[in-house]
């Protein structure tokens, strides 16, 4: 009993030392009247809607670099458009009566050995370059996704055959089957493109399948499951739109290696024919006489490490941005 | 609360799943499971990890194609229906999941997230409709409907688990399997989800199987109680027997585990700590599975599993000593 | 038993010496969009041998609090903004990482919630508990090692030796949590931080490790500060809980206080909104509506007056502050000021 006043006292202490602390505030009884909380507790939520997209292109905007990269690669996709418009030549007129000519207010890039302007040359070589990166980006993006989706969400035995099939076709060397191929075909732009996207896909499918095989086990996919969605519907609705992250960057560095493999087979000779021009066949025909005329080499092989490395920066600040737990 | 006059709902026969784990071994997940659920009740199914309960939800809305057994739906062998009989049943048949973050697509709006459920089954005529009707399920789990363009992440894990609820409601299902819905939750945010659960089933006369590790929830939840060990289901009563009488022994330790918000409680003074771990499920014990933790072990057990029977009406229990008495307590830290 | 009920009353004692004094402690993280205030002004003492609950929901601040005592917290993107913690007298803040490296393992020990990540996978047992004991406490292998299988066998691993030798992936989750414990509690610490130690534990384990700790705590003088969710466990092992909402200290005082006499809605909420085993069902459960603050913005007033049923003119405008309701428990609640018990007496 005695505990019991004591604690008592001891409370009403406490309470009048607490009441010293809120002096200055002069509370009044009216204070102290209950209010209605409905209102403050609306469940609103305040912050701004922001879906995982917009948050990724946020974060790719706010990357400088990648921003100045992107800059390059417009500047030079509107070049390869126009840029044959800005001078008065064309990229397949002999002058050989200004043969090897260094860049000049008439010749912006010089010329070469036939007097061709090189500055036309260029941005016909970007064109075809900036071509070949975007089919075969395009054939990777259809028949990855599609096969590598089919692969992921099936699983067991289907995927074994398919991912046995895919593997067969990536083991036969890129090389090999573009000399086939110009064999039996002419070489040019679209053997090319053939030759890179046959083999180019495999990689993409197999993203794919990595993604769709951890992807497909997430609640709410079986929740989709449970309601009766088609197996179409949960690959494309909710499996390849969560993927979309690491199959962008995929693509963004496809396409600077499928630029690499044209200018890389143009330079054995095996890409697009003359008078057409690529950036591979320009360093080809300015190799013989790289020391006496460098800028005939200089400018389309400043294009295209300019485009690969900006590609590859490019790539990289999409896939922090789509994955932000790697850098925060 | 339901009577025990209500007719069956669901019926499941020895249903077993295996899944394969590589080297030619096989993983039993559930093994040899039978019971039934009447229309309108709450069956509480508790267990350890890896005891097999999740397994058994999943397997019971065919998101796992059985490996024996059978679930009857009113009377239908779901097993044996073909894609579109299956599709169709499914509207009856829907399940809430245990993680708020994993089971709502982050790409897609509210509006989607539950709009999925009348897109596949066309329940929405236009837009308009499909939109009056995602605001109405809202509503319903007591959201804010000028929410439904809003991406998942940007609601709390309760409003998500709610979001999930609604998706399930959408095709007016009778019948729904709650995976540990409320596990991932905050206290004081599961009481909110349990209570929506209840008011739900009051309302639209939904039948629950609800799956949980929390003993203390499955038992305010539940009309009946059934708890499995390591792939077998060990003992199932009314959801007050099965915590004043528990028979097996697995179920006594497991009660008796729970830690009691009370400091003053005596029932936490005298609690049964069963020693060891879960055995593999892909090499379990012969006999019976509890047999290597179990105070009452006998010969027996390592050579028979023990059949379910029926102790007292309504009470089963897989125990060759179902009853007897726990032999005392010696403490587990070794003494010194 | 008895002796368990007397370590919990000797510990209310008056000449209980402070071991962890936290002040005023303010930590941040920037995040898009502004600053979440994780922490906002907690004080806490946690006295030599004493065990603190501190509970709380997720986002509540228990673990920042936690991880910026042992200096364990990411910067940036957290930062300290004010406050100080002092650790038997010395100043946490104003240490250097080496000297914290010296702390860390040695006079504060600490468990983690994922028994399955925070051992590392490469070494063996046994030399994950001799390297600190070797570290901290200048032992020879050879006596570390003795140490390591006194530890293992404290915490209920039966045959230590043997144990000793092996990975942690030889071992399950529940003795991989034990030996998280063995290796915590081998250097002596003065004070062992246990955040969520048992919640990725299956009852039956937790029950186990729950059991170990008691036994611990009646035999060494360890100071132990229990982060946890589950009031059940907070029941069964504390002396003294801190409850926390929305980065403050709600209400604090002895297991007994909380648990029977809670002064803030919001311990009284939690209480109410679980079921007890021990309870029959037809007493439905009280959730608190709503949801927690946005602490990018956190409400002027009292944090929790939006999701409170007893919400007063004033809970809106003013932070009430601690208001002490005894000499072992405060709230931070103006339902304790004197005119509020006048006006709704």
């Amino acid at each position: 009993m005695s505990n019991l006043h004591l604690t008592k006292n001891h409370e009403e202490q406490h309470a009048a030392a607490s009441t010293d602390r809120h002096q200055h505030l002069n509370l009044k009884p009216e204070d102290f009247r209950k209010i209605d909380t409905s209102d403050l507790n609306a469940e609103v939520i305040s912050r701004e809607s922001v879906s995982v997209w917009r948050d990724a292109m946020e974060r790719v905007i706010s990357n400088k670099l990648a921003m100045i990269c992107l800059f390059i690669l417009i500047a030079i996709t509107v070049m390869s458009v126009i840029g044959p418009w800005l001078t008065p030549y064309d990229y397949q007129t002999n002058d050989l009566s200004s043969t090897n000519q260094p860049p000049s207010k008439e010749h912006w890039f010089g010329t070469d050995e036939l007097g061709r302007d090189m500055f036309e040359r260029t941005w016909m070589g970007a064109s075809i370059s900036l071509r070949v990166g975007l089919f075969a980006a395009l054939i990777d993006l259809v028949i990855g996704i599609i096969y590598g989706g089919i692969m992921g969400y099936f699983g067991g035995r289907v995927d074994e055959i398919m991912n046995r099939a895919a593997e067969i076709l990536y083991s036969i060397p890129t090389l090999l089957i573009v000399i086939l191929l110009v064999v039996v075909m002419q070489p040019s732009l679209f053997t090319i493109v053939l030759a890179i996207g046959i083999t180019g896909w495999v990689n993409m499918a197999w993203i794919v399948r990595g993604q769709v095989m951890q992807l497909k086990n997430q609640e709410y996919v079986l929740a989709s499951r449970s309601l009766g969605a088609s197996a179409s519907r949960i690959i494309f609705r909710h499996l390849i739109p969560n993927a979309m992250g690491p199959i962008i960057v995929t693509l963004t560095l496809t396409v600077p290696s499928a630029i690499f493999a044209e200018a890389f087979l143009s330079f054995l000779g095996l890409g697009v024919q003359s008078p057409a021009a690529s950036w591979g066949t320009m360093i080809e025909d300015a190799r013989s006489a790289m020391k006496v005329f460098p800028w005939r080499i200089f400018f389309p092989a400043l294009f295209i490490s300019l485009t690969m490395l900006a590609f590859n920066i490019f790539g990289d600040a999409l896939r922090d941005a789509f994955d932000p737990k790697l850098k925060r | 609360m339901s009577s025990s006059q209500n007719k069956t709902l669901i019926e499941v026969n020895n249903l077993s799943k295996l899944f394969r784990v590589g080297k030619g071994r096989t993983l039993k997940a559930v093994n040899d499971v039978s019971f039934f659920i009447r229309e309108g009740e709450t069956l509480g199914m508790v267990g350890e990890s890896g005891c097999g309960k999740s397994t058994v939800g999943r397997t019971l809305l065919r998101l796992y194609e059985p490996s024996g057994g059978e679930v009857k739906f009113e009377g239908k062998d779901i097993y044996k229906l073909s894609a579109s009989e299956m599709k169709a049943i499914r509207r009856d048949m829907q399940m809430i999941f245990q993680d708020p973050y994993a089971s709502l697509n982050p790409r897609l709006t509210v509006n989607d997230i539950i709009g999925e459920a009348l897109d596949i089954h066309n329940l929405a005529k236009n837009r308009a409709e499909r939109k009056a009707r995602v605001a109405e399920l809202l509503q319903l789990v007591g959201l804010n409907a000028e929410h439904a363009n809003r991406y998942p992440h940007e609601f709390s894990g309760g409003q998500r688990q709610r979001i999930g609820i609604a998706r399930a409601l959408a095709v007016n299902p009778k019948f729904i399997v709650c995976d540990e819905p409320i596990s991932a939750l905050d206290v004081s945010i599961q009481a909110q989800v349990v209570n929506l659960l209840k008011e739900l089933q009051r309302k639209m006369g939904l039948t629950y199987l609800f799956i949980a590790h929390d003993l203390s929830m499955v038992k305010y939840i539940s009309d009946r109680v059934a708890v499995m060990y390591l792939g077998k289901l060990v003992e199932l009563a009314e959801s007050e027997t099965l915590y004043e009488e528990p028979l097996h022994p697995y179920t006594r330790a497991l009660l008796s585990a729970v830690p009691i918000p009370d400091p003053d409680s005596e029932t936490q003074k005298r609690r049964i700590v069963i020693k060891g771990d879960l055995p593999s499920a892909i090499d379990p014990p012969s006999g019976c599975p509890f047999r290597t933790r179990c105070p009452l072990a006998k010969e027996v057990c390592a050579q028979e599993m023990p059949p379910l029977i029926e102790h007292r009406p309504g009470h089963y229990a897989a125990c060759h000593f179902a009853g007897e008495p726990l032999p005392k307590q010696e403490g587990i830290v070794s003494a010194g | 038993m008895k002796s368990d009920n007397k370590l919990r009353n000797s510990s209310k004692g008056q000449n209980a010496q402070p071991l962890l004094e936290v002040e005023d402690l303010h930590v941040s993280f920037d995040v898009r969009g502004g600053e979440v205030q994780a922490v906002r002004g907690v004080n806490m003492v946690i006295n030599k041998g004493e065990v603190v609950g501190i509970v709380g929901e997720s986002g509540c601040g228990k673990s920042v609090t936690a991880q910026t005592l042992m200096r364990l917290i990411p910067s940036p993107p957290s930062r300290v903004k004010k406050g100080s913690i002092r650790f038997a007298g010395e100043d946490v803040l104003k240490k250097s990482e080496k000297e914290m490296q010296q702390l860390r393992g040695g006079r504060m020990g600490m468990i983690f919630q994922d028994p399955m990540t925070s051992l590392n996978p490469t070494m063996t047992v046994g030399r994950q508990i001799t390297e600190n004991l070797i570290r901290h406490r200048n032992m020879s292998m050879k006596e570390a090692h003795k140490r390591g299988v006194e530890m293992l066998n404290l915490v209920g691993i039966p045959l230590a030796e043997t144990r000793m030798k092996q990975y942690p992936h030889e071992f399950s989750g529940g003795m991989r949590q034990r030996v998280m414990i063995a290796i915590a509690l081998a250097c002596d610490p003065e004070l062992l931080i246990a955040d969520e130690p048992t919640t990725a534990l299956d009852v039956t384990i937790q029950a186990q490790i729950l059991e170990v700790m008691k036994e611990l705590r009646s035999r060494l003088n360890t100071s132990i500060m229990l982060i946890t969710h589950d009031l059940g466990i907070v029941a069964d092992v504390c002396d003294k809980v801190i409850v926390m909402y929305a980065g403050q200290v709600a209400e604090t005082g002895t297991v007994h206080e909380i648990f029977t006499n809670p002064k803030h809605p919001y311990t009284q909420g939690l209480l109410e909104s679980i079921p007890r085993l021990d309870d029959d069902k037809s007493q439905p459960l009280v959730p608190i509506p709503g949801t927690p603050p946005d602490l990018i913005k956190p409400p002027t007033g009292c944090a929790f007056a939006a999701r409170c049923k007893y919400t007063m003119d004033i809970c809106t405008r003013v932070d009430p502050g601690l208001f002490e309701c005894s000499s072992t428990q405060s709230a931070r609640c103006w339902l304790n000021h004197e005119m509020a018990k006048e006006v709704h007496a």
